[in-house]
């Protein structure tokens, strides 16, 4: 991997004839969704290349209180952290992997992390499957492919992906995946096999591997 | 910068918001050339040959001295109370909240334009980005890196894209569906890992 090619990114000015940043690669994301505690960070970390970074964005709300200061709109904001990580795909495209908010209230950002996703990945939690309703319903809303993963916990009860398919009420062509987010190999699987479910339905004739 | 995000409210000013450029430390001729910050070794061969870890370390080690010589962030970790940073985040921005150069994305990607910087008349915030531009970047990592929130650093990222300092790469649009090219190249790349 390492050519001549590779060095232009330390030797910003130094690029030989081309246009400057004719090299910065292309980012693409993907979004890993689910209740609180769920393992989204835990998977993000098991493929990434960099240990998962924390950052932050603070949004401003338009206040719903009743609270009227002479007119003054009143605006709240909210710091939201995210935990992300990053998978050097080659030299021309860098995948990000970021781990969705899980607390409701921060909603109203998923918009903007939404955006140009190639998909998601909502993990679920077979103790507590109803956490992750609300990101199912919102990568259906907005059309976001997306696969079911289920971190097998310990103590978790041992339910099959059709029962889960039941519960969790997704049609036939949306993969559900059992998974051990702490396991690079399982979650790679996953990954694999929401990129996939992306490249079907992008075009049915593309269909890769059988999914797992 | 996580947490609550409640920064001290009312009473004291963070003190001198901004230092006289003289007091400043003149900073180093050329960007040193970053390495990944604990990259893999493959992903280092694609984002290029990297100089020894821990420049991205030094920009944001650079950056809190500068905030501890303001009297602001001391630097120490856990990085502030429960009251918040002592330094509002948007001070360093001006206050403004908007970048001059709209569209960038959390997962823009940002790089230097050129190895020759007159670094006098930058800010300490913006000398620290730059610094950790001298390979592609996103605004996220950088926003993690100097423990900044995104919109401030795309505040700032604005101002140096407006100077010709910084290019930008906007990801992939959303109203495009991605290529096949680009998910094959997906898939390939994690089957790597």
């Amino acid at each position: 991997m390492a050519s001549a090619d590779s060095d232009n990114g330390t030797a910003p000015g130094a690029d030989p004839g081309g246009e400057p940043g004719g090299h910065i690669p292309l980012a693409v994301k993907i979004l890993v969704a689910g209740g609180f505690g769920v393992g989204k960070t835990t998977l993000v970390g098991s493929v990434s290349e960099i240990e998962p970074l924390s950052t932050e964005e603070v949004m401003t709300e338009a206040s719903m209180g009743v609270d009227d200061l002479g007119g003054v709109e009143e605006k709240t904001t909210t710091t939201v952290a995210l935990d992300f990580g990053r998978i050097t795909v080659n030299q021309q495209v860098v995948l990000y992997l970021f781990g969705t908010p899980g607390q409701g209230r921060f909603w109203f950002m998923w918009d903007e992390l939404a955006e140009g996703a190639l998909g998601a990945v909502v993990l679920a939690d077979t103790r507590r499957l109803d956490t992750c309703f609300p990101a199912v319903d919102f990568f259906e809303r907005r059309r976001i492919p997306f696969v079911v993963a289920v971190n097998l916990f310990d103590g978790a009860y041992d339910y099959g992906t059709q029962e889960v398919r039941e519960a969790v009420d997704v049609g036939a062509d949306v993969p559900i995946v059992l998974s051990d987010a702490r396991d690079r190999e399982s979650s790679k699987a996953v990954l694999l096999a929401l990129v996939e479910h992306v490249m079907r339905r992008r075009s049915p004739a593309t269909t890769g591997r059988p999914l797992p | 910068m996580r947490g609550a995000g409640e920064h001290r409210r009312g009473g004291q000013r963070p003190a001198h918001v901004r230092e006289p450029a003289a007091e400043r430390e003149p900073p180093p001729a050329a960007p040193a050339p970053l390495g990944g910050w604990d990259a893999a070794p493959g992903a280092e061969a694609v984002w290029g040959a990297s100089a020894p870890a821990g420049g991205a370390r030094d920009a944001a080690e650079e950056l809190l001295r500068h905030r501890r010589q303001r009297g602001g962030h001391d630097g120490s970790l856990p990085r502030h109370g429960a009251a918040g940073p002592l330094v509002r985040p948007y001070t360093v921005t001006g206050g403004r909240t908007r970048p001059a150069e709209a569209g960038l994305d959390m997962i823009s990607i940002v790089v230097a334009t050129r190895e020759r910087v007159d670094w006098g008349p930058l800010e300490p915030e913006h000398a620290a980005i730059l610094r950790l531009c001298g390979r592609p970047v996103s605004v996220a990592e950088l926003s993690a890196q100097l423990d900044l929130p995104m919109t401030v650093v795309k505040v700032l990222l604005g101002d140096l894209i407006a100077n010709g300092d910084v290019l930008a790469r906007a990801p992939m649009p959303a109203s495009d569906p991605p290529h096949m090219s680009v998910l094959q190249a997906v898939l390939d790349g994690i089957r790597r890992l």
